[in-house]
């Protein structure tokens, strides 16, 4: 045979080389072995090595979320999987594009519980959106084609690689396929003509418009033409948890985050609209709370989404379109500006004005004279400090509400938290990634000091790979969002809520390498911000001594209606 | 589907992570071995089963549905019963299987095996004239189906 034959775990790494992968995160086992072989013997991928497989899966997320490029992480068999299991489902709730490469025990020992086999198929089956075993060397390099192609298209969302040992060990001739077809695979780009036209006839004829947008508007890329439309249309818009960055916070139509903790006027103006459109937004439970409140029979529903099971599945709508976000509102602006007929200004007006109304309740008022540290004033400070430029991923609790509420995104991709699933631990490690993809960025990660004990061995992962991360803890000794419900719904009971036994974080980050600072007083914010930022090379965690007592405003309890809010 | 390997675990993990119901499922490849054909029997509804239809479309392994219920349709189910059948039941039981075009497929001096095929309410008829004592075992395929006349799902 002329041409050289190559093993499984060369043909794996030159599949991410003809992906242009650079960066994969990963941790090592026997499983995987020959694959870490052969990364050793390149440079072009690039293994950064983490403290945990969450973390790696986490990290993965962040640079994919923050480039617009698929991540890669790889893992053991066995418990590298497991550990991977969190961070494969909080991609997955977001639909973000990744590939898990997973080493898997030799094929003749699967299913005899060999030491480290678990049936990884099996268990991440739920939470990917689509996995394979390679049981046969001659489909690695299509499988791993397939892969890429399957996690980034559609609706996005992780695809795993299983790869048994003796796979990777195995020879084949290697040729990466230049695309794939799969018959059962093809999904919708382009929105159907007549409904788009259904849409623009009720986008004109609306009086009390709203434009409601998600994730799906950052996923693809339609930040831009999402800008366009709002603005031609002088309509009010609010961005979901996951849409921030989506519209311009800073802009006079954009009207907050809507939500459980999203704003009176967002709330109020998601309620009363006459026509909705919704884009790349799902209705989830956090976002319009309970769909019988919800339901307005005054209204009618225009849906722009990617994934068809998101359409009618928590609230019937009027118009659905199916297509990818970013093409859809291509046509939609064409056909709005070839229109003849134009919207009700009138009506608009009177509109606004009642928007505006809602807007004096100012709903995100606190105290700013508060002797003790408020979280919101130490956001809004990063805010300034930073120019509103940073790249921002958070935990998940009262802070990640705060982060939401009061940094002010004007561009997509900056924002990065866990909406779907929820993930505390997921800041830290995905503000690694977004470091990688984003190498002269500004990255900051706000968090709780419960959230940031869940991965802060990857404080030594910074160090090793000098990732000048700035760690905003908002320390109120609570995990303040089960605090702030305990409060609320029960009794003031604060069952295991209290965050005891807490290190003494500056000195932990000066044992990592890390610079690490302690903020009491609200007067020394913004000079400590100053001075971190201005520590350009290093990693500085930030922890700041805030209000054990503030509750995160507006809030809409569970199971009750947008309109329904808790309100300072 | 694609006939993979784990392609009925996904259908199958579909429905239970999301709640829904299996009446029952059989599955088998076709005349094409690349591909197996499912027939899935749930209920649930309008609302719930678009939303099934719409979950399994996404399954990457499903090539295509179609809602058999939607038109005209045949449905088709096997069973195997074995009855206790001694003296003068004998000859009752053979007529009674033979008004429902069952088979006697084996038979012992104390028990008949009929094959019975037909929908599954014709299947539930037959073992309602049957005695309960009677019946040692009955095992069942579940239905499948396929659509009427020029209806054709094909790839
Ligand atoms: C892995 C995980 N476990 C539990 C929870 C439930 N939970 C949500 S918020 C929260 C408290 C977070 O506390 P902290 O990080 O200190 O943030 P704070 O709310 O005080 O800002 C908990 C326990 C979760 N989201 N994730």
């Amino acid at each position: 045979m002329d041409t050289k034959e190559l093993t499984g775990a060369e043909i794996t790494i030159r599949c991410l080389q003809e992906e242009a992968v650079d960066f994969i995160f990963g941790y090592p086992g026997g499983a995987v072995l020959f694959i870490y072989d052969e990364l050793f013997k390149q440079d072009k991928v690039k293994h950064i090595l983490v403290r945990h497989e969450q973390a790696a899966v986490h990290a993965a997320d962040g640079y994919a979320r923050s480039g617009n490029k698929a991540g890669v992480a790889l893992v053991t068999s066995g418990p590298g999987v497991t550990n991977a299991i969190t961070g494969i489902a909080t991609a997955y709730m977001d639909s973000i594009p990744m590939v898990i490469i997973s080493g898997q025990v030799p094929t003749p020992a699967i299913g005899l519980d060999a030491f480290q086999e678990v049936d990884t198929v099996g268990i991440t089956r739920p939470c990917v959106k689509h996995n394979f075993l390679v049981k046969d060397i001659t489909e690695l390099a299509t499988t791993i084609k397939k892969a890429f192609y399957i996690c980034a298209t559609g609706r996005p969302g992780p695809v795993l690689v299983d790869i048994p040992k003796d796979v990777s060990q195995e020879k084949t001739k290697f040729t990466y396929p230049s695309n794939v077809v799969m018959r059962s695979y093809n999904p919708t780009s382009k929105g159907h003509p007549g409904q788009l036209k259904k849409a623009m006839q009720l986008i004109l004829g609306s009086k009390r418009p709203m434009i409601y947008t998600g994730g799906g508007v950052i996923l693809s890329n339609a930040a831009a033409q999402l800008t366009s439309l709002v603005q031609m249309l002088n309509f009010p818009c609010t961005n979901t948890l996951m849409g921030l960055g989506g519209y311009p916070a800073t802009d006079k139509q954009f009207v907050g985050m809507l939500g459980m903790h999203g704003t009176y006027e967002a709330n109020m103006a998601m309620q009363q609209c006459d026509v909705l459109i919704a884009i790349g937004a799902r209705f989830d439970d956090r976002v319009i709370g309970n769909p019988k409140h919800f339901f307005n029979k005054d209204r009618k529903i225009i849906h722009i989404d990617i994934d068809p099971s998101s359409i009618s599945k928590r609230v019937k709508v009027d118009v659905p379109i199916v297509g990818n976000v970013s093409h859809v509102l291509i046509e939609l602006i064409k056909l709005l500006e070839t229109s003849k007929e134009k919207t009700n200004q009138t009506a608009l007006k009177s509109w606004w004005k009642q928007i505006n109304q809602w807007r004096e309740r100012d709903c995100l008022k606190y105290d700013r004279k508060s002797p003790i540290i408020k979280p919101q004033m130490v956001v809004e400070k990063l805010y300034k400090i930073t120019k509103g430029n940073a790249f921002i991923t958070s935990d998940v609790g009262q802070h990640q509400m705060w982060a939401a509420q009061f940094y002010k995104f004007d561009k997509p991709r900056r924002w990065i938290n866990s909406g779907g699933l929820g993930t505390m631990g997921f800041g830290l490690p995905a503000a690694m990634g977004v470091q990688f993809a984003n190498p002269k960025g500004v990255v900051a990660c706000i968090t709780g000091e419960a959230s940031i004990q869940m991965c802060i061995q990857e404080l030594s992962t910074c160090k090793q790979y000098n990732l000048p991360l700035k760690i905003i803890n908002l320390n109120n000794r609570y995990m303040g969002m089960v605090r702030q419900w305990q409060e609320f719904f029960h009794g003031n009971r604060y069952a295991e809520s209290y965050v005891d036994a807490l290190p003494n974080f500056v000195k932990l980050a000066e044992s990592y390498g890390h610079v690490g600072m302690k903020i009491e007083q609200p007067s020394d914010i913004e000079s400590a911000l100053k001075e971190a930022f201005g520590l350009k090379n290093r990693l500085v965690f930030m922890d700041f001594i805030t209000d054990q007592t503030e509750n995160v405003f507006p809030m809409v309890p569970g199971g009750k209606g947008l309109s329904e809010m808790i309100l300072v | 589907m694609e006939n993979e390997a784990g392609a009925l675990s996904r259908v199958a993990g579909l429905f239970s992570a999301r709640g829904y119901n299996i009446e029952s499922l059989t599955v088998a490849p076709t005349e094409d071995s690349t591909l197996s054909r499912m027939t899935l029997v749930t209920v649930g509804s309008d609302d719930v089963v678009e939303q099934i239809t719409k979950q399994l479309n996404k399954l990457i392994d499903v090539v295509k549905i179609i809602d058999l219920s939607d038109g005209d349709h045949i449905e088709c189910e096997l069973m195997l019963v074995k009855v206790r059948a001694i003296g003068k039941d004998r000859k009752e039981i053979k007529s009674t299987a033979d008004i429902f075009h069952g088979r006697i497929v084996d038979v012992t001096d104390k028990s008949y095996t009929i094959e019975l095929t037909g929908t599954g309410s014709k299947l539930d008829a037959f073992l309602e004239t049957m005695e309960r004592k009677s019946i040692l075992e009955t095992v069942r395929t579940g239905a499948s189906g396929i659509g009427r006349g020029e209806r054709i799902l094909k790839i």
